[in-house]
């Protein structure tokens, strides 16, 4: 009977664990929309990136900072949650749809590109920053002056992204092109030449900047145009409303740019000003 | 629906697999059989060495020692193992620095797969060897080793195969294989990521199934029945 007994036992824990992984999907009940679930529960799960300095980054002491943060915080804020109800989880570059289409998180503001696929699958509100690709050499470097003195570079980016795309496409005849899996593996190789440049938006490199003082500059000639936005549920357009009537707010009253001003601008990055809201 | 395939060259980045796998499985046979030489010396020092370079490099993770290869001795200390100057010496740079890698680590499963092989070979063959005047050496070349080599053709296919499923680790310091240009699709087609990594599992699966198949039917033809 010892078989039995132990059996009924790991059925009832598998029973249990199934249990707990379908609850686990769904965030909570309340409303359908983005609106009534913030006004009903006044708890909200944003995804945001952890490893991105300046944008969002978590401290060694498990804080979230960073431009993205500040924007969720106040889009949260003005949906009537206090931080207390609010819960910051990873949104890797490559789950980002799912786990909105899967309801793991409410929104995402992870430097999220606003693009025609994507939004086949979610909904974007903002756009709430619009960097371009740009160029990060050493500080001390002053042969790369822009896209068109690359002749002979080495430049470096992130494996697979959108920058390392961009790179290969516009100076494949010029430039040779490292693939990292981070950036911070990509400044390793700038500072030691081994590499001459890292490209990828703005507002990244003006984040690694800011982090590793006096060691590089950003070169200041962006040659492409991104649209950064805040991704949610396809087809929630209440809640879409609602967060770009959010940033419009953090527009005029001046926080959007403080917070940019906190972030990034100890790099030298030249603060835009707002972007118009486009997806409505 | 499987119309997004033509827009990459997933034929390339699968011959980039392929030629890793190519360099770095024929590196790894000849510093495993060294090493599995090593560990069976006469020599103590030849055998400590054997014995602690396998212990250390078999348990650093791979990750670890590609990343080393690429940050550590190429953009720190400078070393270089493509031809300067060349248009895409960096590119180059890279596929050899993940090969470098890559033979350092698999030679230690190679080496021990070697030595259970040697260890399969009866003692009185080394025995006589030695009694008909020949040296280590020659003993090990000459009457252990093919007979060792015979008899493990089946676990060096695993190494083989875990090999050929390692290289995409190199897409780690930006080598063009199979799983950079996945990494490429996954951020590009969003809509479609389920199809994107189905279509790459195939394509490791149709590179490891006929090696191993293969080698399998080699291996039962070349035991040594004893």
């Amino acid at each position: 009977m010892r078989f039995s007994k132990g059996l009924r036992i790991g059925a009832a824990v598998a029973a249990l664990a199934v249990l707990a992984a379908c609850g686990g999907g769904k965030s909570g009940g309340g409303g359908d929309n983005l609106v009534e679930k913030a006004k009903s529960s006044k708890k909200l799960v944003i995804g945001v990136k952890i490893d991105q300095n300046g944008l969002g980054l978590k401290t060694p002491d498990g804080k979230f900072v960073g431009f993205d943060i500040d924007v969720a915080k106040y889009i949260a804020k003005e949906l009537g949650v206090e931080e207390s109800g609010l819960t910051f989880v990873e949104a890797q570059s490559s789950q980002r749809e799912s786990m909105i289409k899967k309801g793991d998180v409410d929104f995402i503001a992870a430097t999220y590109s606003i693009t025609d696929k994507r939004k086949e699958e979610v909904s974007f509100a903002g756009p709430y920053l619009l960097p371009g690709q740009d160029l990060l050499v050493r500080a001390d470097d002053n042969s790369i002056t822009g896209p068109e003195s690359l002749n002979g570079k080495n430049l470096c980016s992130v494996k697979g992204s959108t920058s390392a795309q961009a790179v290969k496409d516009k100076f494949a005849n010029q430039a040779q092109l490292k693939e990292y899996g981070g950036y911070s593996e990509c400044l390793t190789g700038v500072e030691n030449k081994a590499l001459d440049a890292v490209s990828t938006d703005d507002s990244i490199l003006a984040g690694l900047s800011a982090a590793n003082p006096g060691k590089f500059k950003l070169v200041g000639k962006p040659f492409t145009k991104e649209r950064i936005g805040v991704g949610l549920k396809k087809g929630d357009t209440v809640g879409r409303d609602a967060i770009n009537k959010a940033l419009e707010k953090m527009y005029a009253d001046g926080s959007w740019k403080a917070s940019l001003e906190k972030h990034l601008g100890p790099s030298g990055y030249k603060i835009p000003s707002p972007p118009e809201i486009t997806e409505k | 629906m499987l119309d997004f395939l033509s827009e990459y060259d997933v034929l390339g980045a699968f011959w980039g697999t392929v030629q890793l796998t190519f360099y770095s499985a024929v590196g790894s046979l000849i510093w495993g059989t060294v090493l599995a030489a090593m560990r069976v010396a006469p020599a103590p020092i030849m055998r400590a060495f054997g014995t602690g370079y396998v212990n250390i490099v078999r348990n650093i993770p791979l990750t670890v020692i590609i990343i080393g290869c690429s940050l550590g001795l190429s953009d720190t200390l400078g070393l270089v193992l493509a031809k300067q100057g060349s248009p895409t010496s960096l590119a180059d740079n890279g596929f050899w620095l993940a090969v470098l890698g890559l033979v350092a680590y698999t030679a230690t499963f190679v080496c021990e797969s070697l030595r259970s092989g040697i260890n399969t070979v009866p003692v009185g063959q080394a025995e006589a060897s030695r009694a008909l005047g020949l040296g280590f050496t020659q003993t090990l070349t000459i009457v252990v080793l093919p007979q060792a080599f015979r008899s493990v053709v089946a676990p060096l296919a695993s190494v083989l195969i875990a090999l050929t499923k390692n290289t995409t680790v190199a897409s780690a310091i930006g080598v063009a294989e199979a799983s950079l240009l996945m990494a490429e699709m996954v951020e590009n087609e969003s809509d479609a990521l389920l199809l994107v990594f189905a279509t790459f599992a195939l394509g490791f699966v149709a590179l490891t199934l006929p090696t191993g198949l293969l080698l399998g039917a080699l291996a039962k033809k070349v035991a040594v029945k004893r």
